[in-house]
Parts: structure tokens; sequence; C-alpha cells
């Protein structure tokens, strides 16, 4: 098992590394949502650095996986995920939320190479990953679509219309990915709404469910094999998070959903994070 | 008098002779593939025709996940449904990521009859036009439609179809060819211009003749799309004629009135009155009925345009 290891630890210190961008954008942009960005990291690191086929010189390649960001906020995830892996450079993340920068505050498909659905809207993201899946299927073709959904977003209706959509024709090419942080803009999830018990909710719509501790990176590589192995039903990945998972101070603190660090906060925080193990 | 067929009838016959030729078209409903006739796609082409059950916003967004793999895709519900309820996404779905779907919803306008103001859109061309980028199509008989629809199945850009229930009559020429953004002059005239759109063209027809029968030259003017508006047509005929009469079934607000407004008012403020439903809700009713109820047959139309040249 040496080499899985020496694998895990390269993949937790490119997440590390993703945390850092991701403070360091949002620092710059001044504004941004930190929280469901860090709680985000680790899954998008083991999607875009381990389990997706990608080619990030030629993002329209046909053999490509899809992945939809359908929390769309947590754009600085995606964003640090694309950069990192050779999409765009490096250098400019730190244009998120300028004005004619490409990186708008939510994704868009026409403007970022590896965005391949604009998203932002709460709920529409996974029916356009269905809608993907559905295309896929009716081509034959064997590509495979992520969806990644906050929890708070599960509110919405629209997600159980394209639960049932999956589950209705079989979409075992697609796998929702939720990213279970238990808080949203104006608190506990199960305070605000609750969607409990959202795994028995996913199996009665006819999803493979399974829980893992969305910041193991172990855990949800084998959750992401597992679900790609499934046949006849689309797979529903609750990934338990922590929200600003990785800096002391917006751990599982709902202010830091859409607020930006100040200067010396993101000094602490990147400094947190380098010495994150 | 010409054959009267519905806009949705040569919606689906369209499309079912299109599955054979455009293996990239797919086709999507939400229960309602009789009414809007998509169930003939679905006869010939099962495999490209995907029931999405009574979820309109799904429905739009999964249109927009299929165009993002390339294909072409029809959408179709009630104008209400598909543009009202899946308004947004429409908007963040399909029209900012610039996807190639066509909404294409039937059964817009009072003419619905019998189910009532509920299922009555009035306010669909209003929303699509507000939306950036939108390409916004109303056409006129079922001759006008079926070109509509095969230049959209190859169109590029997202845009809005608006089809009715009811039958009627062929007003275009079988020579005509359908243009996206222009307009085509059905009669001309000298004393006032009807700008129309929908089934009221066929209503414009009637009203011109039975003007000419009085001694008034109204011209007729079938502007099929609403937006891009042909407004270099808008902008002469109503120089020529000096007086303006806008035809819609939809509210006079926001709709082909409003657009013809912003031309005129921009560029030559002319005497204008639009004819549409007056801001306020439909209702149960016979098709015929309903259209005198709200104003929108050629009786009162005409009347409309003999009180608009006394603003001339």
């Amino acid at each position: 098992m040496g080499v899985i290891f020496v694998d895990t630890l390269k993949l937790e210190a490119t997440a590390r590394q993703m945390r850092q961008e991701i403070i360091k954008m949002i620092t710059a942009a001044g504004s941004g949502h930190p929280g469901g960005s860090l709680s985000a990291a680790d899954i998008m690191t083991v999607l875009y650095f381990d389990k997706m086929n990608l080619r990030p010189d030629e993002p329209k390649w046909d053999g490509r996986d899809y992945f939809v960001l359908s929390k769309g906020h947590a754009a600085p995830a995606l964003y640090a995920a694309l950069a990192l892996r050779g999409f765009f450079p490096v250098e400019q993340l730190e244009t998120l939320r300028k004005l004619h920068s490409p990186l708008q505050g939510h994704p868009v498909s026409t403007k970022v190479p590896g965005v391949d659905v604009s998203t932002g809207s709460l709920g529409q993201g996974i029916s356009v990953a269905a809608g993907i899946a559905k295309g896929l299927k009716i081509d034959g073709k064997p590509n495979h679509v992520y969806a990644l959904l906050g929890d708070g977003e599960c509110q919405e209706g629209e997600v159980w219309e394209a639960l049932m959509f999956a589950a209705h024709y079989q979409l075992d090419n697609l796998t929702v990915i939720i990213d279970r942080n238990c808080l949203q803009i104006d608190g506990k999830v199960d305070e605000v709404m609750s969607i409990s018990p959202l795994d028995k909710k996913l199996d009665a719509f006819g999803f493979n469910v399974l829980m893992v501790n969305g910041h193991n990176i172990e855990s949800i590589g084998r959750a992401i094999d597992t679900a790609k192995a499934e046949k006849g039903r689309p797979t529903a990945i609750i990934a338990n998070t922590v929200k600003g998972r990785g800096v002391s101070f917006m751990e599982n603190q709902v202010g830091w959903h859409g607020n930006a660090p100040k200067p010396e906060e993101a000094a602490q925080a990147l400094q947190e994070l380098q010495d994150m193990r | 008098m010409a054959e009267k067929i519905a806009t949705r009838d040569a919606y689906g016959k369209t499309l079912a002779e299109l599955a054979v030729s455009d293996k990239n078209l797919v086709v999507l409903d939400a229960d309602l593939s009789k009414s809007t006739k998509t169930g003939d796609f679905a006869k010939v082409c099962p495999e490209r025709f995907v029931e999405m059950g009574i979820a309109e916003q799904n429905m739009v967004a999964v249109a927009a996940g299929l165009a993002t793999l390339g294909k072409h895709v029809f959408c179709s519900s009630f104008a209400i449904f598909a543009v009202g309820r899946a308004f947004e996404q429409v908007r963040n779905a399909v029209a900012y990521p610039q996807l190639p779907v066509t909404v294409a919803a039937t059964h817009a306008g009072i003419t619905v009859g019998e189910d009532g103001a509920t299922h009555q859109a009035i306010e669909d061309i209003s929303l699509m036009r507000s939306v950036p980028g939108m390409t916004v199509v109303v056409p006129a008989d079922a001759h006008e439609t079926a070109q509509a629809v095969r230049l959209l199945a190859e169109y590029d850009k997202p845009a809005y179809l608006r089809l009715g229930r009811l039958a009627v009559e062929s007003v275009m020429p079988e020579d005509y060819q359908f243009q996206i953004g222009k307009g085509f002059v059905l009669r001309d005239g000298a004393d006032a211009v009807i700008f129309a759109c929908g089934l009221m063209v066929q209503e414009a027809v009637k009203a011109a003749e039975m003007l000419a029968a009085e001694g008034i030259d109204a011209a007729v003017v079938n502007l099929p799309t609403i937006k891009p508006l042909d407004t270099e047509l808008v902008i002469s005929m109503a120089k020529k004629c000096g007086a303006v009469i806008t035809a819609e079934e939809h509210n006079i607000n926001g709709g082909l009135g409003s657009a013809v407004a912003e031309v005129l008012a921009e560029n030559c403020p002319t005497p204008m009155l639009r004819v549409g439903v007056a801001d306020v809700f439909g209702q149960s009713g016979k098709p015929a009925e309903l259209m005198a109820e709200y104003g929108l047959n050629a009786d009162a139309l005409a009347a409309k345009v003999k009180e608009v040249i006394t603003r001339k």
C-alpha cells in the first residue's frame, strides 16, 4: 500500500495548496465565499488530481469527464483546482471578481477554460449535469459526470426534480456529491430548513447512497470508485465536511459563508494552512 | 377560405420531419406532448425524445445540459410554464451561456380558451424579450412555423418560439421564406400600418379588408421576430403611413407593441395605439368569445385604425 500512501500525501499537499489559493484570491477580491470553498477543497482535489479524465491543454476534449459546480458560489475552489491543474495560469486567480476578469463571482462556461457549465443559481447545476449524463447515454459514450451540491442547496425543489429524473433514466454515469457542511447563510441547515434524513431521502429517490468523511482523501477516492462501478442507478455521495475547513477561526462559523478575510486574517489563515497536517 | 392549421400542429409535424435528417436534434416535453405536438416527434424518434414529467424547471436546465454536449434541443410545454415557471432556468442555464436551446412553447395567449387565466400566458414575449441575447419568434401561420422550426433547428443561439393552440388561417404566401429579424409586408397601404404577430396577423388582414371597403388604405406588416426586431421596416412603414397600430395576443405591456413603440419613440415618433390584452388577466370562454371580449378581433382592430388616423 506504500504507493497509495505517497499519492495520498501528495493529494493532501495539493488540497492545502488549493486552500491557500482560495484564501489568497478571496482576500484579493475583497469578497467571495471562503467557507463553502474550503469545505469542498478535498473533494475537488480528488476529482481534479486523481479521478477525472481531463486534458488541461485541450479543455473540450471529447473523452473528458464533466464536472458541474452546482454550488456555484464555491467558484474559488473550482478556479484553484483548474489553475493548479494547468487549465490557466495560477497568477490569474488574483483577478477573481474584478471587472473584465473571466473569473466571475460564479463560474461562466463561456469565459473560463475547463468550466463546462455556468452555475450560481442554486439547484440548476444538478439538472444541467443530469442533462449531460442523459445526452452521453443517448450517444452511448462512457464519460462520467460529477455534480457538486451544497447541503443547503438541497432545499431547492429543482434538486429533487433532477434527482427524480436521474434515477428514472438510470443515469449511472452521474455522481452527485453533496458537501454536507451543515451551514447556510442564515444559520444551521437543520434550523433554517431541515433536509434530514438526507440519506434516506436520496435512497428513496432511487440513488445508490454513500457517506464519507469529506476531508479524507482516500475515503473520497474509494467512494468515487464505487460510484463509477455502480450500474443501473446514479450515486449520491454525502460528504460530511466542516465549513471553513483548515482555517481555525473560519471552521463551523456561519459568518464565513460569504465574507472575505482582512489582510491580517488572511495572513493567519495562510500560516495555519502552511502548518496543516 | 384558406385551410386552418394551428401553429403547434405545424411545429410537431416539422419536428417529426426533421427527426430523420437531423440526428443532432433532441426534444423534451413536460407531460404535454399530446398538446404541444412534440408527440409527433416522439412517435418517429423515441430515442431522442425525452419525457421530463411535470417538472419544467428541470426540463429547461436538462436542455442546457444536452446543449452543452453540442445537441440542439427543443423543449416544450405551455408558455405559462416553459417561460413563466422556468424563467430563471431559461435566463441562467440557457441564455447566459448562449446555448442552442429553443424553448418552443404552445398555448400562448388567451385563445387557450376554457382553461382560463392560469393557463393563458400574456407575459411571455415580455419576459423573453428582456433576456439579453434571446431571439423571440412568433409565427403567424403553419407555413411560417414550419420554416421557423427548420431554421431554429440549425440556430446556434438560444431562442423562444411562441405557438398557439387555436387553428389559424394561412396568411403567408407560398414562396415566403422566414428569416430571423425580418418582417414581411402582407399588404401595402398609405393611411395607417398594422404591425402584427401570431394569430393577430390574420385579424389584421381581415381588418384591412374591412377598412378598404370603407375607403381606408391600411398596410399590414407581419413581424414574426419580436427580437431582433426589423427596425428598418418598422421605421419606413411608420414614416410612410403616419399612423401605427400594433396587434398581439399578449399584454399590451412589454410585447410587440412595446418593442415597436421603443423604436418609433427613438427614431420617428408617430401616432400609435397598441392592441392587445389591456393589462388584465383572461378568463374561461371560447377563443372567439375571448378575442371579442378583450378587443383582439378584426372588428376591434379596424376601430382602432380609424381612431389612430384621427390623431395624425
